[in-house]
């Protein structure tokens, strides 16, 4: 018997490897440390290796590991997000895990699991690979959401993550299931091919599997878990999920829309956007009134999920382009936000209520201007991050002949701008609280330099649009 | 294809029908002598004694899931062992990385004293 071994080129793979690496030292390190200090920057370390390699690794789209993942300018995209998007929520978590010294090691290490998961997810040409780097990161996730083990809501956030993602990923690989019956492939491009006259078994699979995605970005009406994981879990941990796995629910979901569903547009194209309409308002609605500021971001992050639906639901060049840039400028200001909810939380209550808001812009002028920035480009208001995202993705609904979609996408925007500018009204208009008790914002430098990187990105992404959106364009060059 | 599946299905019903025949023939031809003491937990025996519905201490679990891990390792290992003259340089070199990675995490349970009987 000869044994031939498959051709194994793991070079493309680099950057999520360096990260497995840190993250493997990181728990054996974190061990035999004392001083826990410093994991993060090592970390943060290998972070920047990693996107250093994903940066200089021009290997021209190519497939690998047995055509299971694309090595392609879009994968380089998402990666890049992923990375910037870990890299800031290290900084967000340093303060916490201070005061949660006994589990830094594995907090940072999941972390960095998690954006493996998610990096595999933008490069996963294969609905087996989507699946496997899909659980990487959720599971990941679990365990970060309940990770505030002094708070009873972290570990119900965690356990109903948990059970609401196990039933999500079933009906995921149910799907997968059904698809493989109906094409004979699991591989995209595979599935497109065979996708004409497959009926309903075929249209059953992509139903489920559409569920699946819809439940990891938190579309409606598959969001119910959102508002209460978010709410439970450590608000560093709450950022970075709510940028993370959306960018990378979104960067599988566009890829397999845009290679296995490409010849059946007419059938899911509609689906998608009544999705997109249903998760906007549906969103927007349930944020106006809402008493904890984690809980309306919550909300406020679902519509987001549907704006940027939108872009998928055109299904043209613009939409994909339109998408990427849009999770690049969501990622910069909603963990800015939040980053500034981590500012002024209570220690230890992991929630900040909208009358704790009240007159902040008193005792801390520069963080509440911050947090308008925040909220204006989440919001929509030109000249910021969120006004592009949002003009490019509308901009392709009506390209693609679905004006009405782009006109009920500007109307949720107007509704949103409700209780965005309510954020900035109660901390620039009322009165502060008697009893406000003062909460530690000085002498956090780490947390102040995430939320500078992040207001500059959200200034500068809308400043000079263009050639952000050039690079989203060059991404979209999707490898089958 | 749906012929395929068709089969699936006509191998289910099958299966399905061999222990339903069974009981429905014991059903129908067993005697029927019922009594009270025949519908208790226990025919012999204790009746316990307070809620049955308590909690086990199940510290094992840690054991078990560090015996699961390194139990799937040695699968893999068994047929790279085989097939070890054969493999080239990149089999021993994969052998060797995957066994480093389970090397961190026993360091990882045995520093975390998972080993350790509490």
């Amino acid at each position: 018997m000869t044994i031939t071994l498959p051709s194994i080129s793991l070079l493309p793979y680099l950057p999520e490897i360096v990260l497995l690496i840190t993250a493997l030292l990181v728990l054996v390190i974190d061990t035999f440390a004392g001083e826990k200090r410093w994991l993060v920057w090592l970390a943060l370390l290998g972070t920047i290796v990693a996107g250093v390699t994903t940066w200089s690794l021009s290997l021209g789209p190519t497939l690998y590991l047995q055509d299971m993942l694309a090595a392609d300018p879009y994968a380089l995209f998402i990666d890049m997000v992923v990375l910037i998007i870990t890299a800031i929520s290290l900084l967000l978590a340093y303060d916490w895990l201070n005061s949660h010294a006994h589990q830094q090691g594995e907090y940072v290490a999941l972390l960095l699991f998690s954006a493996v998961g998610m990096m595999t997810m933008g490069a996963a040409t294969n609905v087996i690979t989507i699946f496997v780097a899909l659980e990487i990161l959720s599971l990941s996730l679990y365990v970060l959401t309940g990770f505030a083990r002094e708070r009873l809501t972290s570990g119900e956030a965690a356990l109903k993550y948990f059970l609401l993602g196990a039933f999500a990923s079933a009906f995921f690989l149910y799907g997968v299931a059904l698809l493989y019956g109906a094409t004979g492939h699991f591989d995209l491009v595979g599935i497109g091919k065979n996708m004409a006259g497959t009926g309903l078994m075929a249209a059953a699979g992509v139903a489920l599997l559409l569920v699946g995605f819809s439940f990891k970005v938190a579309l409606a009406p598959f969001h119910m878990w959102t508002p209460d994981v978010y709410q439970g879990a450590p608000t560093s941990v709450t950022a970075f999920m709510s940028v993370g796995a959306k960018a990378a629910g979104f960067a599988a979901f566009l890829r397999f829309f845009h290679v296995a569903l490409a010849g059946s547009y007419a059938t899911w194209g509609p689906a998608l956007a009544a999705l997109a309409v249903l998760t906007m308002t549906w969103g927007n609605l349930a944020a106006l009134n809402q008493e904890s500021v984690k809980r309306m971001l919550a909300y406020s992050s679902i519509a987001h999920a549907g704006y940027a639906l939108v872009g998928l639901a055109a299904g043209n060049a613009l939409g994909m382009s339109g998408l990427l840039f849009y999770l690049l400028a969501y990622a910069f200001m909603n963990l800015g936000a939040f980053g500034v909810i981590i500012m002024l939380e209570k220690k230890g209550s992991g929630d900040l209520s909208m009358s704790a808001l009240r007159g902040t812009a008193r005792e801390h002028p520069l963080l509440a201007a911050t947090m308008a920035v925040f909220m204006f480009s989440l919001a929509g208001v030109p000249p910021l991050a969120g006004f592009f995202g949002k003009f490019y993705v509308f901009g392709a609904a009506v390209k693609a002949n679905m004006t009405w979609l782009a006109i009920v996408g500007i109307i949720n925007s107007a509704i949103s701008a409700y209780y965005y500018l309510r954020v900035s009204v109660l901390m620039y208009m009322v009165e502060p609280d008697e009893n406000t008790t003062d909460v530690a914002t000085n002498n956090r430098p780490v947390l102040a330099f995430a939320l500078l990187v992040a207001l500059v990105f959200v200034i500068g992404i809308g400043l000079w649009p263009g050639i952000w959106m050039q690079m989203a364009q060059q991404a979209a060059a999707l490898l089958g | 294809m749906l012929k395929q599946f068709g089969f699936l299905g006509v191998h289910a019903i099958i299966a399905l029908s061999v222990p339903l025949l069974g009981i429905v023939a014991a059903w129908l031809l067993r005697p029927k002598k019922p009594y009270p003491l025949k519908k208790t937990t226990y025919e012999c025996g204790m009746e316990t004694i307070g809620d049955t519905w308590v909690q086990f201490k199940a510290q094992y679990y840690l054991f078990a899931l560090i015996f699961v891990l390194f139990d799937v390792e040695a699968v893999f290992l068994f047929p790279w062992a085989v097939a070890y003259n054969k493999l080239t340089l990149f089999g021993l070199v994969e052998g060797i990385l995957f066994v480093l990675i389970l090397f961190a995490g026993l360091i990882y349970a045995w520093k975390r004293n998972a080993l350790e009987w509490q």
